[in-house]
């Protein structure tokens, strides 16, 4: 009744390629805007922020930047931790201040604001990316994939290991020191939990357009078709190398940028190993392939399930029930690879499809004939 | 000789034990792959509930015990006696059997058809829930496992080394009984997949699925039987880590250093597995002794990655892979 296009006139070309072209979307996208950034900073608190919406934001900006390169490019990636640790690291030296030692004499950048600092970070990042993405021109498939676990496992012991990227601090850890935008602090002890919030949110909202925009232009269609098949792709006439790279430099920098976030907002100190492990690489990916691979709506609605459950088990589980901490861990990822698979069989193309079925069926409803 | 020379090829030969052992991981990758065309991340997880599985039987502890204390509230955790080793190798294998069985039906069966990035994603779903399946089932702590393989230094080649070189070369006994085993291992699958029935069933269901259908051979049931040998395989990787370092959760990572074995070796390639195995360990091994030291160490995480990385730039296939010819 509400959900559809007969009716919506479209008179220029601009309202004809818009984001949303039915009304109901777009107002929907409006209603989201507006509760997320009007309303929520007022209601939240720092249990809600620190355990579900700052992992929430930030995972949906890595899962996005993943879906770019495995869903719309079709390189399967697993060094998508490493490259997180790529944009703390960045994020870190251009906070603190980029060092550099020219025949023993020590020169110092300035430290730069904190919302430059993530942004360079993340062009760093795109940088390494397309380093390791080189051999995606040679490698494919699941080759490739094991490839990328190269740079996951050797930047987190670059990072370990190079002094300078911690500033030789002796624990080897990076602590994010109190920076702020216009006066408000967003990282370090004494941020408010709405500052960080609407930090994440201001980056997250504006990737994510972009990501939009980019997927549906020129861009995203080459890669696309790189997916789908890249020889016949080579032969209609897009370069493998500028799409694959492109692809690689636009992911890196989403993931970095949510890894500087990850680091300097969320976490406030890291440790490579512990908070850029392996583990990251599968977490995201699980967020993209239960969302849904080639979509960013589905990459919103990955991280955000694969955020809750753990919150809800172990809300039911030891607050709940009763049970020891250690079970209920044990339950937990037990339950988190079961959902898994059971999505993979009922649902291969992730929640993203069902929102499509549930588009298509409103869109007769409620006169299915 | 030198002293140095002397050392590196101390380091060489363990580099080879280690690599046998990569290479019994590996092989059971090889196995899936070849015969139903998923890459099964959770051979590692495998291997480590194969080996939690043979300790519990052996200890005869009672499975879920925590589980069962926490709801009901009692304290059982031993059935009070334990089984020999032998008869509990049997049991697990039935054990695996039986899960192997249960992972087809369950899983793969329901998947047939889809692309393999979505079956790649269901054995990770996979090893994510057998990893604490196991853990509920049989505790997490770490546990020893001893089944009587022999352990320690080999006196023999020490003494023998110590009289020709003057310094004795320090190989484990279990590294040879797992190079030994491997041989073995190595050897019983080929003639398994050449000469039996079954084995031929196999081949021609990797071959091709739809062609091997239209001759009569069952697709499920060469599916349990792949799954099934993959989990013998999981069996025998899980006893050799387990002796050597305790079972535990990082025996599952095992499958991570698997992997460049197998992009070494080609996915699909039995000898490749074995050959990717003993360059992947006397590499790592090698690169960790001599460069290691200057770059600051634990070099292992990641050579074997960075080594396989740069190989298939130059041969995208691995080394034994079948040729990889693309047609639009």
């Amino acid at each position: 009744m509400f959900y559809r296009e007969a009716g919506d006139f479209k008179t220029s070309y601009v309202d004809d390629g818009q984001t949303f072209p039915i009304r109901f979307d777009r107002y929907r996208y409006y209603a989201v805007l507006v509760v997320a950034f009007a309303v929520v900073p007022f209601v939240i608190n720092d249990y809600w922020v620190n355990s579900i919406f700052l992992p929430f934001l930030i995972y949906a900006i890595a899962a996005i930047g993943l879906n770019i390169l495995t869903g719309y490019c079709g390189q399967v990636s697993l060094g998508t931790g490493g490259f997180m640790a790529v944009g703390a690291y960045a994020c870190y030296k251009f906070m603190t201040g980029v060092d550099i030692w020219i025949g023993g004499e020590q020169y110092a950048l300035p430290p730069i604001n904190i919302f430059f600092s993530v942004i360079l970070a993340g062009i760093v990042t795109a940088f390494v990316g397309m380093l390791f993405g080189l051999p995606s021109l040679r490698i494919k498939g699941f080759y490739l994939a094991v490839a990328t676990l190269a740079a996951q496992f050797f930047l987190v012991w670059l990072f370990n290991k190079w002094e300078w990227s911690f500033n030789y601090s002796a624990s080897g850890q990076i602590n994010a020191p109190e920076r702020g935008v216009f006066g408000v602090a967003v990282t370090g002890p004494n941020t408010h939990a709405w500052a960080a919030y609407l930090f994440c949110l201001v980056f997250l909202t504006i990737l994510a357009i972009m990501a939009r925009n980019l997927t549906r232009g020129s861009m995203g269609r080459k890669w696309m078709a790189i997916r789908d098949m890249d020889i016949a792709a080579e032969i209609i006439g897009v370069n493998p190398l500028r799409a694959k790279l492109s692809a690689f430099a636009v992911s890196s920098f989403y993931i970095g940028i949510a890894g500087a976030l990850f680091f300097a907002v969320y976490l406030g100190a890291a440790e490579v190993g512990e908070a850029f492990g392996i583990s990251k690489s599968f977490l995201v990916l699980f967020m993209v392939i239960v969302g849904g691979l080639g979509s960013v709506f589905g990459s919103f609605a990955g991280a955000a399930f694969l955020v809750l459950l753990p919150v809800l088990l172990k809300n039911v589980l030891v607050s709940g029930l009763g049970w020891p901490t250690d079970l209920a861990a044990h339950l937990e990822i037990m339950i988190v690879g079961g959902l898994i698979v059971t999505f993979l069989i009922l649902e291969p193309h992730g929640l993203a499809q069902l929102w499509r079925v549930i588009k298509e069926k409103l869109r007769l409803w409620p006169f299915p004939h | 000789m030198p002293d140095q020379l002397i050392f590196a090829i101390e380091v060489f030969l363990n580099g080879l034990m280690a690599g046998v052992l990569y290479a019994l991981v590996a092989l059971g990758f090889v196995l899936i792959y070849k015969a139903s065309g998923i890459f099964n991340y959770a051979q590692g997880v495998l291997a480590l509930f194969a080996a939690l599985t043979l300790v519990g039987i052996m200890e005869g502890q009672v499975p879920f015990s925590h589980l069962i204390n926490a709801v009901f509230g009692t304290e059982i955790h031993n059935f009070g006696f334990h089984v020999p080793a032998l008869l509990a190798i049997a049991l697990t294998m039935v054990v695996m059997v039986v899960l192997a069985w249960l992972v087809n039906t369950l899983i793969f069966r329901h998947l047939v058809n889809q692309e393999p990035i979505i079956l790649f994603m269901a054995t990770i779903g996979l090893a994510y829930f057998l990893e604490g399946f196991g853990d509920i089932m049989w505790g997490a702590d770490i546990k020893k496992l001893d089944v009587g393989l022999p352990q320690g230094i080999n006196g023999f080649i020490d003494q023998i080394t110590l009289d020709a070189l003057g310094y004795g070369f320090f190989i484990d006994n279990l590294d040879l009984v797992a190079t030994a085993v491997a041989a073995l291992l190595v050897t019983a699958l080929v003639i398994f997949a050449q000469y039996t029935r079954q084995g031929r069933a196999m081949r021609a269901v990797a071959d091709d699925h739809q062609a091997a259908l239209s001759v009569g051979i069952s697709l499920n049931f060469i599916w349990v039987m792949v799954w099934s040998l993959a989990g013998f395989v999981a069996l025998v990787a899980g006893i050799m880590w387990g002796t050597k370092s305790g079972v535990q959760f990082s025996l599952s990572l095992i499958a991570l250093k698997a992997l460049p074995v197998l992009m070494l070796g080609g996915f699909t390639s039995i000898p490749g597995a074995i050959v990717g195995g003993l360059i992947i360990g006397v590499g790592e091994k090698m690169f960790e002794f001599l460069i290691g030291p200057l770059v600051g160490g634990a070099t292992e995480n990641w050579f074997a990655y960075v080594l396989a990385l740069l190989f298939l730039v130059f041969r995208p296939q691995g080394l034994f892979g079948e040729k990889i010819i693309e047609r639009v």
